[in-house]
């Protein structure tokens, strides 16, 4: 059980004079220290099955034969019955999935840019040590985070702004959030001082800085506001239920709400037969889950630390 | 393109005001004229962010005076009579008034006492642990689940709690009877909270990791020159080295008291859980987009902001007497 052999922090070891340590083999703790530390392995191995399980849950019941998932009871570990992707073929096959697919990739495509670009020019010039009006525009920006107007003036802007029925009513509204700002902010106060300065004796003025040297030094940051502006368009559905009434404009969040939570039989089994459709619902739920989850699935583990690096940036907040 | 070729001859008078404040004696409108001129490109470039926030965020609060007025969409923001705290009164006085605040602080309360501390214990136990690999796959999968969508999230909670889901066969197993557990208010509480925890536990602790990495390791030797056990490192260096940015972390989640978990409430609830899951933001939700009563709904609204704000400042204030940490 090497694990229960807990070595010291290698950088209390080493300390202030920088020399390599010794491979250091740890000195056996205490007996309730090691008790502890196999409850502790044990507890965080059960909290990750509890957190992966539900997606394992769904993933293996979207292949599994409908008949047969609608007999079981209890744990699934393993596809019951035969494999079949009928559940896929008729997901795959609803036009509103795929009509929900294609608003959201345009809310995705319209609104990841717009954003992005206005975040970093506020974050620009904010982040800039001599400009005068830094404190006041901060707290113009930053009061926002702790009070608003509420749900009845916003939803009343929105209409009175000609947006309602618009795709651009999930995305105007939410160009810029002020948390993001900040974060980004941070990242390019950490851009060398020099590097401006230099540009500046060439003559570059604050566009020429902000085009050619902060965002090119700043792709990690960009990333991360990417991802997390590409995250929040793509699972906000609040807006979209208030704003869109139009059914050919509703967003993949809309139609899956549809789906999963109202339960409507006619959204979810367009395109599949009577008799099937029954034994298919439970197995067409899973599967829709899936098919709309992939993207962030698939990229996640790739990504991951570029989401958390966001929120270590946010942290160091002066 | 222009300025890189106009710049260098304006730049040798430009050098020292940057930075540099000039004198005090100057006229107050002569330091602003300078200082705009100084800052013309920074200005513009500001536009849009200050356009956004101004049209999308102090317009609503300008709009929220239809509290005190009684709104027409005929008239607008500014043309609807004002009508005092006739709204406000009518709310205080109605029905629901009791139920949405005893919903709203205890649903919250819960979400707090439960959900706050549930990411830092997480923080601490990652911490102990000295498998790279563990630490890191245990890390990557609890944050998985902040980036499925709500609506997601709703949806796998009732596919295992209806009476043909998991939770019911595991209850089965145990003797218990099938229950449809989204239709009984006795457990929308406990859901609401459970699946919050669920969700965030694992991207809420990384901040904490982080703030737990900056603990200084020198004192960790000194404690253990001191003979102080691992639990009393924890108690001694761990947490007076993080306390800060817990005290931080708790005084952002008390101005959010009343406004979380709204979106998450509407997609959980329906009319036979409504006596314990209707919170104010949900009313408001329910009277002013659907029932279209705006002036009252704005009214509830407002009251909500209010007291949000109200808490943010207590926190805020408790917290600088207290512990000398503060937002501002």
């Amino acid at each position: 059980m090497s694990t229960l052999l807990i070595p010291f922090r290698k950088r209390g070891l080493s300390g202030n004079t920088g020399t390599v340590p010794p491979k250091f083999k740890g000195i056996k703790e205490s007996r309730g220290y090691r008790t502890f530390q196999f409850f502790n392995y044990l507890g965080l191995g059960l909290l990750a099955f509890l957190t992966l399980y539900p997606m394992w849950h769904v993933l293996i019941g979207s292949i599994s034969d409908g008949r047969a998932l609608m007999r079981h009871s209890g744990f699934l570990l393993l596809p019951i019955g035969e494999i079949s992707f009928r559940a896929y073929e008729s997901v795959l096959n609803n036009p509103n999935i795929a009509m929900g697919y294609r608003n959201t990739l345009y809310i995705l495509s319209v609104g990841i840019p717009l954003q992005v670009f206005v975040t970093s020019l506020g974050a620009y010039v904010l982040s800039r040590k001599t400009f005068g009006l830094k404190n006041p525009v901060m707290f113009f920006i930053t009061f926002t985070m702790f009070f608003q107007g509420g749900m009845i003036p916003m939803f009343l802007l929105v209409r009175d702004l000609g947006l309602m029925n618009n795709l651009l009513s999930v995305v105007l509204p939410f160009t810029v959030n002020a948390f993001n700002l900040i974060i980004m902010r941070t990242s390019f106060q950490a851009v060398p001082e020099s590097l401006e300065e230099s540009a500046r004796m060439d003559g570059a003025n604050h566009f020429t800085i902000y085009a050619r040297i902060v965002m090119p030094l700043s792709k990690a940051v960009i990333a991360v506001m990417v991802l997390y502006y590409g995250v929040g368009l793509w699972n906000g559905w609040f807006w979209a239920s208030v704003f869109i009434r139009n059914r050919s404009l509703f967003p993949l969040q809309l139609i899956l709400r549809e789906i999963l939570i109202i339960q409507d039989l006619a959204s979810m089994t367009q395109g599949v037969s009577g008799d099937e459709m029954i034994s298919l619902t439970e197995a067409i739920r899973y599967a829709t889950i899936i098919v709309s989850t992939l993207p962030i699935l698939t990229v996640y583990p790739f990504l991951q630390k570029y989401f958390a690096s966001g929120v270590m940036i946010g942290a160091i907040k002066g | 393109m222009r300025g890189m070729v106009r710049r260098p001859s304006r730049f040798a008078e430009e050098i020292p005001t940057v930075g540099i404040k000039p004198p005090p004696s100057t006229k107050l409108s002569t330091r602003l004229k300078t200082g705009l001129l100084r800052d013309k490109e920074l200005l513009i470039m500001l536009v849009p962010v200050v356009t956004y926030f101004f049209i999308f965020h102090y317009i609503p609060m300008y709009g929220a005076t239809i509290a005190f007025r009684n709104y027409s969409p005929a008239r607008g923001f500014a043309g609807s009579p004002w009508v005092g705290f006739t709204h406000f009164a009518r709310f205080f006085r109605s029905v629901y008034f009791e139920r949405l605040m005893v919903n709203t602080i205890y649903l919250n309360v819960l979400a707090l006492v439960f959900g706050f501390p549930a990411p830092i214990i997480l923080a601490l136990l990652l911490n102990e642990v000295k498998t790279k690999w563990f630490k890191n796959s245990v890390q990557t999968i609890t944050y998985l689940p902040h980036f499925i969508s709500l609506v997601v999230i709703i949806g796998l909670l009732r596919e295992f709690t209806i009476t043909s889901g998991l939770v019911n066969d595991i209850r089965v197993m145990l003797g218990f009877r099938r229950i449809p557990m989204l239709q009984l208010p006795e457990y929308f509480r406990t859901l609401y909270v459970t699946s919050e925890i669920w969700q965030t536990i694992g991207w809420n602790s990384i901040i904490y990791l982080a703030a737990l990495s900056g603990v200084d390791p020198e004192l960790y030797e000194a404690a253990k020159i001191d003979g102080a056990s691992r639990w009393k490192q924890t108690l001694h260096v761990t947490l007076p080295g993080i306390q800060s940015t817990i005290i931080i972390l708790l005084i952002l989640r008390m101005g959010r008291m009343f406004t979380i978990g709204f979106e998450k409430i509407i997609l959980m609830y329906n009319p036979s859980t409504y006596s314990v899951a209707d919170v104010i933001s949900t009313f408001v939700y329910r009277s002013g987009l659907l029932e279209m009563n705006f002036s009252f709904s704005t009214a509830v609204g407002l009251f909500n902001s209010v007291l949000n704000f109200a808490m943010l400042l207590l926190a805020n204030r408790l917290s600088k007497r207290y512990s000398e940490t503060s937002l501002w």
